[in-house]
C-alpha cells in the first residue's frame, strides 16, 4: 500500500534521546527540572507560569465568558480536571487586574453504579473527592448516575442557539450578557422561588433509590459490548451535566480534556462514525446544546505536562476505576485507540498535536446536508445534528442496502428515494418485520432508530432491550414521533418555506 | 448443524459476510457483492454510456476481482462501456514480472484488451535502478507518485475517458486514518470521495468502484469464483507509518466489524473549516501534468534522479523549483544535503 504520495519529512522520523541541558531554556538562570518537549528543559517556576499563563491564554484567546458568568467545571476526579479546578483557583485568587471573573461551581457524577463497584467502593471515592472539592469553597454537585432515571424529557429538548455574539465584539457582547443579567434578576425575585423548587428537587434525589440502581444495571446490561457501554454512559453523563447546569443557572461548563484525551477522543470518534459531529466533540466550544456551553481550557496541554504540574504542586486527584479500567486493549474502541495513540506517541512524539491541530481546521456547524432540508435536526441521544439523511452514494447507504441485500430477496427491492426520505416511514422498511411480523421491541428499537444519529445507532444495535433507556429517553422519542408524524398529516398545507420549527 | 442461507432460505450458507455478520450461500454472496458493486456504481454515477473505461490492474486480488465483476456488470445491468485493462510496469524483478503474467492471463480469460506501460519507457527508470540509488527508505514515495502519472499517460494513449482502480473500503478507510494521523486536512477531505473531479484539465477521472467493499469480501468473491490473482508483497517493504494505520484499522475491525464503513461514514461527513489554507491546482510547467507546485512531483523526483540527488523530492525543497527550472546548478551545500544517505 504505497501508492499514495507519502513524504515523511523529519518531524515523523523516530526520536532522538533529548539533549539534557542543565539550566532552564526560559531564565537561563535556575536549574531545569523536567523536560517538556524535546529539549526544553524548565526550571519549577519557569514551568508554574508557563503552565498558568497556557491557561489564562486559553481563556483569553477565545472570549466566550463573561465576568460574572456561572461557570460549571466538571471534575471527575482525574488528573486533569482535578490540575484545571486547580487552575481555576489560582485564576481567582489574584490580585483584581488578573483575576478571573467568573463564577464556578463543581459537578461530580458519580459513575460507580455503572461501572459495577460496591456500595462502600463508592462512598468511599466520594468521600475523598468530596474532601478536595469541600476545600476550593466552591458551591459543589456531587451526583450519581442513577438520577438520570429522573431526568425531564425537557432535557432532550433543543433549544435555539441564540445567534448573539457570533457578530458582535466580544466587548459588545459583554455588555449585553450584563444587561440581560439584570433583567433576569429582576425577573428572578419571582422564579427564584421556582428555581430553588427545582434544586431542592434535585438534591431529594441525590440519594439514589434501589430502583432506579437496580435499573441502571439492567441498561448497562443489555449493552453486550463495551463499545457501546462506554458510548451510553459518556451520553448519559453528558445529559446529567446539561440538567444540573440548566436546574443551578450555570451557562458555561468546563470539561478538562487535556490534548492527548482529545486527540484519543477524535480518533476513536472517527472509528465510531461520528465523523460529523467531531468539531464539536473536540473543539474549544460546543455549543449544540444551544443555552448551555461546553468548553474545553485544558485542551492545549499534553497528559504529561499536567502530570508534572500536578506532582510538581501538589495538585490532589483521585484514581476512580471507570468502564475501561484493567480492560485488555482490544476491548472497546475507545480503549483499543487509546493504547494505539499512546503507543504511538512513544515512538513518534508529534502524534498527539498532530491529530490535535487537525480538530482545529475542522468546522463546528454541520454543513446544510440538503439545500431543501429543515433546520437541522437532532439526534435523540447525543443531540448533534443528524447525519443520516446523507445522499444514496454513502457509505450510509451502502451499509443499509448490504443488510438488505443479506436479509432476504423478498425486501431486495432497488434503493427507492423512500430510504432517504421521511425517517420515520423509512426505518419500518428496513427492519425487516416481513420475516415474522412486529414484536413490539424490535418496532420500539427501529422508530427510536430514525430519531439517532448513526453513531447512536451503532450503539442501539448493540443494545438488546431498548426498553431498559431512562424514560425521559423514551417520552422524548414519542413525542418526537408524534410531532413528526403531526406534521405528516397537515404537510400537505404546510407552505413550502415554513421551515422555522421552533423546535 | 448446517446453517441456512439467510437470503434465500433454501440453500446451506458456506460463508458469513465480514460486513455484516449475516450467513449466506455462495449464490446469494456473489449476488449481493455484485449488487453492491452496481449500487456504487449507479449511485456515484460513476460511469456514462459510451465510454473507454481503463481498469487499473496489477494481478493482485482487488483489481483482479475488479475487472471481473466490471466485466459481469457491463453486461449484465448494460452500462454500454467499453472495457479494457491497464498495467503499469514499475521494473522490479521478482514482483511485477510476475503479477503481470498474472494480468496477461486475466487479459485472456476475460477477453479484454491490456496495455502495459512501463517506468523503464516513460521515465527511463526502473524501480530496480531507483532503489539502487535512493535505498529502501523513500522509495515507495518514487513509485507511487510515478505510479499515477504513468496510469494517466497509458490512458491517454489508449484513449480512455475513465479509469477506475481497485481501491476497496478498507484502503478508504486507512487512508483517513492516516490522514487524521499526519494531520493532513487537504487529503482528508479528499481522500473519500469516490471519484476525481472531471474538470477535464489534464488528468483523467478515476473512481473506485469496490469503495464500499470489504477486502476480505472481494478475497471470499475471488476464493469462491476461483479467480487467478497474484498475493505476494512488494519486495521493496511496505511503509511503516503507513502500516500503524493499517493494524489499527484491522484492530477496529475485529472489535467492531462496521467500523472499515463507520470510519468512511466520518470521512465523509467531515466539515473543514473555510479559513484553512488550501493547495491550489494549476499544471506543472514543465510536463503539462496537474500540480498545485510551478513543477509536479514526479518532475521534481526525476529532476533529483537524473542529477544524482534523490532526496531533491523528499521532503518540501519548494524553493529549489526556480533553480531546477532554469536548469541552474545547486550550491554545494544544497547538494550535500539531498545526496542519498550512506548506509
Amino acid at each position: 500500500m504505497c501508492q499514495v504520495d507519502e513524504e515523511y519529512s523529519g518531524h515523523l522520523e523516530r526520536r532522538s534521546v533529548p539533549g539534557v541541558s542543565k539550566t532552564c531554556v526560559k531564565c537561563k538562570e535556575s536549574t531545569a527540572v523536567l523536560i517538556i518537549r524535546l529539549g526544553d528543559a524548565f526550571c519549577r517556576s519557569c514551568f508554574k507560569e508557563y503552565f498558568v499563563h497556557k491557561f489564562r491564554a486559553m481563556l483569553g484567546k477565545n472570549r466566550v465568558i463573561f465576568p460574572g458568568e456561572k461557570v460549571l467545571l466538571a471534575v471527575s476526579g482525574g488528573p486533569a480536571s482535578s490540575s484545571m479546578l486547580a487552575q481555576v483557583q489560582e485564576g481567582l485568587s489574584r490580585d483584581a487586574p488578573k483575576k478571573l471573573r467568573f463564577v464556578p461551581g463543581i459537578i461530580y457524577i458519580d459513575e460507580g453504579g455503572a461501572c459495577g463497584q460496591s456500595a462502600e467502593e463508592r462512598e468511599k471515592a466520594v468521600a475523598l473527592l468530596e474532601n478536595i472539592l469541600r476545600k476550593t469553597g466552591f458551591p459543589y454537585y456531587i451526583v450519581p448516575l442513577e438520577q438520570v432515571f429522573g431526568l425531564p424529557d425537557s432535557v432532550l429538548e433543543s433549544v435555539s442557539c441564540s445567534p448573539e455574539g457570533s457578530g458582535l465584539s466580544y466587548k459588545a457582547a459583554v455588555v449585553q450578557y450584563i444587561q440581560q443579567n439584570e433583567v433576569k434578576q429582576r425577573h428572578s425575585e419571582s422564579a427564584g422561588e421556582e428555581a430553588q423548587d427545582a434544586m431542592a428537587r434535585l438534591s431529594v434525589h441525590s440519594q439514589y433509590g434501589p430502583e432506579h440502581r437496580q435499573a441502571l444495571e439492567r441498561l448497562f446490561s443489555s449493552l453486550k459490548t463495551l463499545t457501546a457501554k462506554e458510548d451510553m454512559l459518556q451520553t448519559l453523563r453528558q445529559h446529567l451535566i446539561l440538567h444540573t447546569a440548566r436546574v443551578s443557572g450555570y451557562s458555561k461548563v468546563m470539561m478538562g480534556d487535556s490534548c492527548t484525551r482529545l486527540s484519543i477522543k477524535l480518533l476513536s470518534n472517527i472509528s465510531l462514525g461520528r465523523g460529523a459531529a467531531l468539531a464539536a466533540d473536540t473543539g474549544f466550544s460546543d455549543p449544540r446544546y444551544g443555552d448551555v456551553v461546553i468548553v474545553r481550557p485544558m485542551r492545549d496541554y499534553s497528559s504529561k505536562e499536567i502530570a508534572f504540574y500536578n506532582r510538581l504542586f501538589g495538585v490532589q486527584s483521585v484514581f476512580i476505576p471507570g468502564l475501561d479500567t484493567k480492560v485488555p486493549d482490544k476491548a472497546s474502541i475507545q480503549r483499543l485507540t487509546e493504547s494505539f495513540i499512546i503507543k504511538l506517541q512513544a515512538d513518534f512524539p508529534s502524534t498527539v498535536s498532530t491529530i490535535y491541530r487537525t480538530s482545529e481546521k475542522l468546522h463546528t456547524a454541520c454543513p446544510p446536508l440538503n439545500s431543501s432540508a429543515e433546520p437541522a435536526v437532532k439526534c435523540l441521544l447525543c443531540l448533534c445534528a443528524l447525519d443520516t439523511k446523507a445522499d444514496e452514494a454513502s457509505a450510509f447507504q451502502a451499509i443499509l442496502l448490504s443488510e438488505r441485500l443479506s436479509v432476504g430477496k423478498a425486501q431486495s427491492d432497488p434503493p427507492s428515494s423512500t430510504t432517504a426520505g421521511s425517517p420515520g416511514q423509512s426505518c419500518c422498511q428496513e427492519s425487516g418485520c416481513g420475516a415474522g411480523g412486529c414484536c413490539s421491541t424490535s418496532r420500539a428499537s427501529a422508530d427510536l432508530k430514525s430519531l439517532l444519529c448513526y453513531s447512536c445507532r451503532l450503539t442501539m444495535k448493540d443494545m438488546t432491550a431498548v426498553d431498559s433507556l431512562p424514560q425521559y429517553i423514551t417520552l422524548e422519542a414519542e413525542k418526537r414521533q408524534r410531532r413528526a408524524q403531526m406534521k405528516q398529516e397537515i404537510s400537505e398545507f404546510l407552505l413550502e418555506d415554513a421551515d422555522d420549527d421552533q423546535e | 448443524m448446517p446453517v441456512q442461507c439467510s437470503s434465500c432460505a433454501l440453500s446451506r450458507a458456506v460463508l458469513k459476510r465480514p460486513k455484516t455478520g449475516h450467513s449466506l450461500c455462495k449464490a446469494c454472496f456473489f449476488w449481493a457483492f455484485e449488487e453492491e458493486v452496481h449500487h456504487t456504481v449507479v449511485s456515484g454515477r460513476l460511469f456514462s454510456r459510451g465510454e473507454t473505461v481503463g481498469i487499473g490492474a496489477s494481478g493482485g486480488k482487488d483489481s483482479t476481482v475488479l475487472a471481473h465483476v466490471m466485466k459481469v456488470l457491463n453486461e449484465r445491468h448494460d452500462y454500454g462501456l467499453k472495457l479494457l485493462l491497464l498495467s503499469v510496469d514499475e521494473g522490479i524483478t521478482g514482483y511485477r514480472d510476475d503479477s503481470l503474467e498474472t494480468v496477461r492471463r486475466n487479459q485472456q480469460q476475460y477477453d479484454l484488451p491490456l496495455k502495459i506501460v512501463s517506468y523503464q519507457e516513460l521515465y527511463g527508470w526502473t524501480m530496480d535502478a531507483i532503489v539502487k540509488q535512493v535505498g529502501l527508505k523513500n522509495n515507495c514515495t518514487f513509485c507511487g507518485v510515478f505510479r499515477r502519472q504513468a496510469l494517466d499517460r497509458g490512458a491517454v494513449m489508449l484513449n480512455v475517458d475513465k479509469i477506475c482502480t481497485g481501491h476497496n473500503a478498507d484502503d478508504v478507510a486507512e487512508t483517513v486514518l492516516m490522514n487524521v494521523l499526519r494531520g493532513d486536512i487537504a487529503r482528508l477531505r479528499r481522500c473519500t470521495a469516490i471519484s476525481t473531479a472531471s474538470d477535464g484539465e489534464g488528468a483523467i477521472p478515476r473512481c473506485k468502484p469496490l469503495k464500499y467493499a470489504y477486502e476480505k469480501e472481494i478475497v471470499l468473491y475471488a476464493y469462491f469464483k476461483k479467480l487467478d490473482y497474484f498475493s505476494t508483497e512488494c519486495i521493496y517493504s511496505p511503509n511503516a507509518y503507513r502500516g500503524h494505520a493499517r493494524a489499527f484499522l484491522k484492530d477496529l475491525e475485529a472489535v467492531r466489524p462496521s467500523a472499515i464503513m463507520d470510519v468512511i461514514h466520518s470521512g465523509e461527513n467531515l466539515s473543514v473549516k473555510e479559513g484553512v489554507k488550501m493547495p491550489v491546482q494549476g499544471t506543472c510547467t514543465r510536463c503539462g501534468y496537474i500540480s498545485s507546485q510551478a513543477l509536479c512531483k514526479s518532475c521534481v523526483l526525476l529532476e533529483g534522479l537524473n542529477r544524482g540527488l534523490p532526496k531533491l523530492g523528499i521532503g518540501k525543497h519548494h524553493r529549489l523549483h526556480g533553480k531546477i527550472l532554469a536548469q541552474q546548478p545547486l550550491t554545494q551545500e544544497e547538494e550535500k544535503k539531498l545526496k542519498a544517505v550512506d548506509f
